[in-house]
């Protein structure tokens, strides 16, 4: 049921804000700048060649896809704590975006695992693991969108993201723990360029900054939906109600 | 060595094309739902 409140046009007439606007144009720049030193600048690898580049766009998104994991298990947290409207929107949004880049991190993936390791796809720990993540995420967005009591439905969600963490965790380590075909941390294994350098490293410097950018601009009208949501759906329970009682009492 | 760019390309475009039209998707969806909701409710600005 769509439940029209107001048309009123005072106020902001979408998610954006000055900040939102001026982090957008931040975003917009440096994924430019990205593209500039990922695709151009930067030299193709001895070992990888050209494929390398794919690893300044998913590296990035890899790290982002597990703070956003990070925000939805704290967030989760803090309103089966707390009771705050506010973290269960946090964790909420950052959900639906770990979700997002998540998918984006296995389909990148694939592509850098073709012309490297000869498969798109193959069943080892670090690929299943995120598999698994993935599924969980969808999990916790299935059951946060169920027809159901609002409260029923964040504190079951919010029970299921309390395992996010631990399942990042255990893709972190999954190269650590088990033998994979994934190449093992390599950015801060030995401290931070040790195995990377030069314009190299830059570029996947600048790949975090980009998609970091990025991450907070999605999350803060992300979050934002998600308070419209759920203000919309307060206002139709309540016209609901009404309704009801009206016809109550015409009875 | 095989240049692969054609890999390279497909990488770009699903993080570019992913990213972009989920932002797209929820600017959209936001600007719907604002139009439902009283201008109070809407505490940014």
């Amino acid at each position: 049921m769509t439940t029209q409140l107001s048309n009123t046009s005072s106020g902001p007439d979408s998610t954006a804000s000055r900040g939102t606007r001026i982090l957008g144009v931040l975003a917009l720049v440096s994924m430019a700048a990205l593209a500039l030193f990922g695709l151009v600048l930067s030299p193709p690898d001895a070992n990888q060649g050209e494929v390398v580049r794919i690893l300044y766009v998913h590296v990035p998104s890899a790290t982002f896809a597990y703070i956003g994991c990070l925000l939805t298990t704290v967030g989760s947290a803090m309103y089966l704590w707390r009771r705050s409207q506010w973290w269960e929107l946090v964790a909420y949004a950052s959900a639906e975006i770990a979700t997002v880049f998540t998918a984006i991190v296995l389909v990148t993936g694939m592509i850098w695992g073709r012309p490297t390791w000869g498969v798109y796809w193959v069943w080892d720990a670090r690929l299943t693991s995120t598999a698994m993540l993935l599924l969980l995420l969808l999990g916790y967005l299935a059951v946060r969108r169920l027809p159901a009591d609002h409260g029923v439905r964040t504190r079951r969600a919010a029970i299921l993201g309390l395992l996010l963490v631990p399942n990042v965790i255990i893709v972190r380590q999954s190269v650590q723990w088990w033998r994979t075909l994934h190449q093992k941390p390599t950015l801060l294994a030995n401290g931070v360029g040790a195995e990377i350098e030069g314009l190299m490293l830059f570029a996947l410097f600048v790949g975090f900054i980009a998609i970091g950018l990025v991450f907070t601009w999605l999350l803060i009208h992300r979050f934002r939906l998600a308070w419209l949501e759920d203000q919309v759906d307060e206002a139709g329970l309540d016209v609901a109600i009404a309704e009801r009682r009206a016809e109550g009492a015409a009875s | 060595m095989i240049d692969n760019w054609g890999f390279v390309a497909a990488a770009w475009a699903v993080v570019f094309g992913g990213l972009g039209g989920y932002a797209i998707r929820t600017i959209m969806r936001g600007r719907s739902l604002t139009r439902q909701v009283p201008p109070e409710k809407r505490r940014w600005s």
